[in-house]
């Protein structure tokens, strides 16, 4: 699967990535080499098969809904490259237009 | 006395029985990473005074269990608290966790002296440890060479005897394959027999951690501690832990060990090949019956594991946003703009390259043809398996298709550097317990690694079953020439 540059942007849009000019064109070629590659999937007999999500049958793993002791506050926040405590600050989420 | 060249278990007995102070045993292995590690560049953080403190508490009385004294290594993707854990990445390069992984409280409480963190490729993205955005380490048994990857620090550092033990995670042969390369033991539990609880998450579906050590002896011992259910990890499993050093030395006579013809393919090295065959055949003088099996979907592995775990990791990577904790970019306009720039001088290459190929199998309009079919695929490569165990008790191979490779060669191809995990991406995708232990060296003195493979938490065999060739040979007893 030939990627071209307009899909590397969007996918990048949607990664949440600011890649340079230069990492687009790389990607562009590394990635459809990869597609390429994994496409022999293509020829894999699946009708009937169902997905493997998860390796272990295990469902719904429940605790009772009661109150436990969690982190403190300044345990939180020690890593934080914008602390304001108690807040997190951060740029203006929704745009006052 | 070279308490380096000791194993877990002979330490543990010593300081037990009062034979040795674990803050001397320590004190050589502090000795030896300041003689040694410069070369290697195992550690990115050696946590001297804690260690110490723990030393002392074990000679105190004060510490006891399983462990007791035992210098372990973590992989620097296991939280630590209070110390640095960075993944080798710069988006967390100055992160401290505020709380342990579930393992490193469990090695805590057994008494283990925690050294300190090894390096690893980037998010355990990767199989030489090349993708480390701090430092590359080198194979102790030729430092031209890489260690394999991603838990190439914890590998070299057992191999140059930095540690008596380390941790791993293994993901897609993380631990398995820097084991076979680095000529020490190195097994992945079944997925959900060790709690991931603080393993910094690259694929949620895939990723386990387990031990790496100097012989099958540890590996058992060590798993002891680790495994068990965890309430903190909603996956991890609900089952009783057998004791594993019980069953090590039940031998082979009578069982039925599979040789999958797929995992002896071309591209492999003939030197690896002869050593593994040989392996194969000591088997068959202990009196286990070999039988050829078929596992005819591994061809599909490679491309079935490079969609499914950049898939999770796009989505388990998303949470490095700047915003919480980790690296903020200094300058943006925006909050789009803040994430993307953030991520961008965060990420290194092979994480971002995982990220784009990840997020674009999951996207509207490819879903299904990607990431949809690869999971297909996966529930074949398991159902492999499944046909297998009605034959055989557990599955003997190669580890590795090849010996470490050196330095640079294959970091401008990321598909040649995907195929190193041919023969180990298969037991991920599946959930099954594998374990690497030394069968030999080529002619240019690099160790050689075989695979056996069991059912689902039946680690007891697989254990038994590297057992019953290590004792025969003293592989795993050769030192790498560092001197």
């Amino acid at each position: 699967m030939q990627i071209d540059r307009k899909t590397v942007e969007h996918i990048a849009l949607l990664g949440r990535l600011a890649l340079s000019e230069e990492e687009k064109a790389r990607f562009e070629k590394q990635l459809s080499a990869i597609l390429g590659y994994v496409a022999s999937l293509d020829k894999v007999a699946l009708e009937g098969v169902e997905p493997l999500v998860h390796p272990l049958d295990l469902a719904n793993v429940f605790r009772d809904d009661e109150p436990r002791p969690c982190l403190p506050k300044d345990d939180v926040l020690a890593n934080a490259p914008a602390p304001e405590d108690p807040f997190f600050k951060v740029p203006k989420v929704i745009e006052s237009e | 006395m070279d308490w380096t060249r000791k194993s877990a278990f002979e330490i543990r007995e010593a300081v037990s029985r009062r034979e040795v102070l674990a803050r001397a045993v320590l004190e050589a292995h502090l000795a030896r990473i300041d003689a040694v590690d410069p070369r290697l560049h195992a550690f990115l953080t050696v946590s001297r005074d804690e260690a110490r403190a723990q030393a002392d508490a074990v000679d105190a009385g004060a510490a006891k269990g399983p462990l007791a004294g035992v210098p372990v290594a973590v992989k620097d993707n296991m939280c630590t608290r209070g110390v640095r854990t960075t993944c080798a990445s710069r988006s967390l390069e100055q992160f401290k966790p505020p709380y342990d992984a579930t393992v490193v409280t469990r090695l805590r409480e057994a008494g283990a002296v925690l050294l300190g963190k090894t390096n690893l490729d980037e998010f355990a993205m990767g199989s030489s440890t090349e993708n480390s955005a701090f430092q590359k380490t080198l194979n102790p048994w030729d430092l031209s060479r890489i260690p394999g990857g991603s838990s190439g620090g914890s590998a070299a550092a057992v191999a140059a005897d930095l540690a008596a033990c380390a941790t791993g995670s293994d993901t897609g042969g993380s631990i398995r394959q820097p084991a076979a390369l680095c000529g020490v033991t190195g097994l992945k539990p079944t997925y959900g027999r060790v709690s991931r609880y603080g393993l910094v998450a690259f694929a949620s579906s895939l990723d386990q951690i387990g031990p790496m050590t100097k012989d099958t002896r540890d590996a058992a011992l060590l798993l002891s501690v680790l495994a068990g259910h965890d309430p903190m990890d909603a996956t991890s499993a609900p089952l009783v832990v057998p004791d594993y050093l019980a069953a090590l030395e039940k031998g082979v006579k009578g069982m039925r060990l599979g040789l999958p013809r797929e995992y002896f393919g071309s591209g492999m090295d003939p030197e690896v090949e002869a050593s593994v065959r040989a392996a194969v055949a000591t088997y068959a003088r202990l009196g286990a019956e070999v039988v050829d099996v078929s596992l005819p979907n591994t061809s599909h592995g490679i491309a079935t594991y490079y969609l499914v775990a950049p898939a999770e990791a796009s989505s388990n990577l998303a949470r490095y946003d700047g915003v919480h904790y980790g690296h903020r970019a200094a300058t943006y306009e925006g909050l789009l703009s803040m994430y993307s720039r953030s991520r961008e001088e965060g990420f290194g290459a092979e994480v971002k390259r995982r990220i784009m190929l990840g997020t674009f199998a999951l996207s509207a309009g490819y879903y299904d043809a990607y990431y949809n079919k690869a999971l297909k695929v996966r529930r074949l490569i398991k159902q492999d398996f499944d046909r297998a165990w009605e034959r055989v008790d557990a599955i003997v191979c190669p580890t590795s298709p090849i010996p470490a490779f050196k330095v640079g060669e294959k970091s401008d191809d990321p598909l040649a550097m995907y195929l190193c995990d041919v023969l180990t991406v298969t037991l991920n995708l599946a959930g099954l317990p594998g374990v690497s232990v030394p069968c030999g060296f080529t002619k240019g003195g690099l160790p050689v690694g075989l695979q056996v493979i069991g059912k689902a938490f039946d680690e007891e065999t697989v254990l038994r079953v590297a057992r019953a060739f290590e004792r025969e040979t003293d592989f795993h007893r050769r030192q790498a020439p560092l001197e």
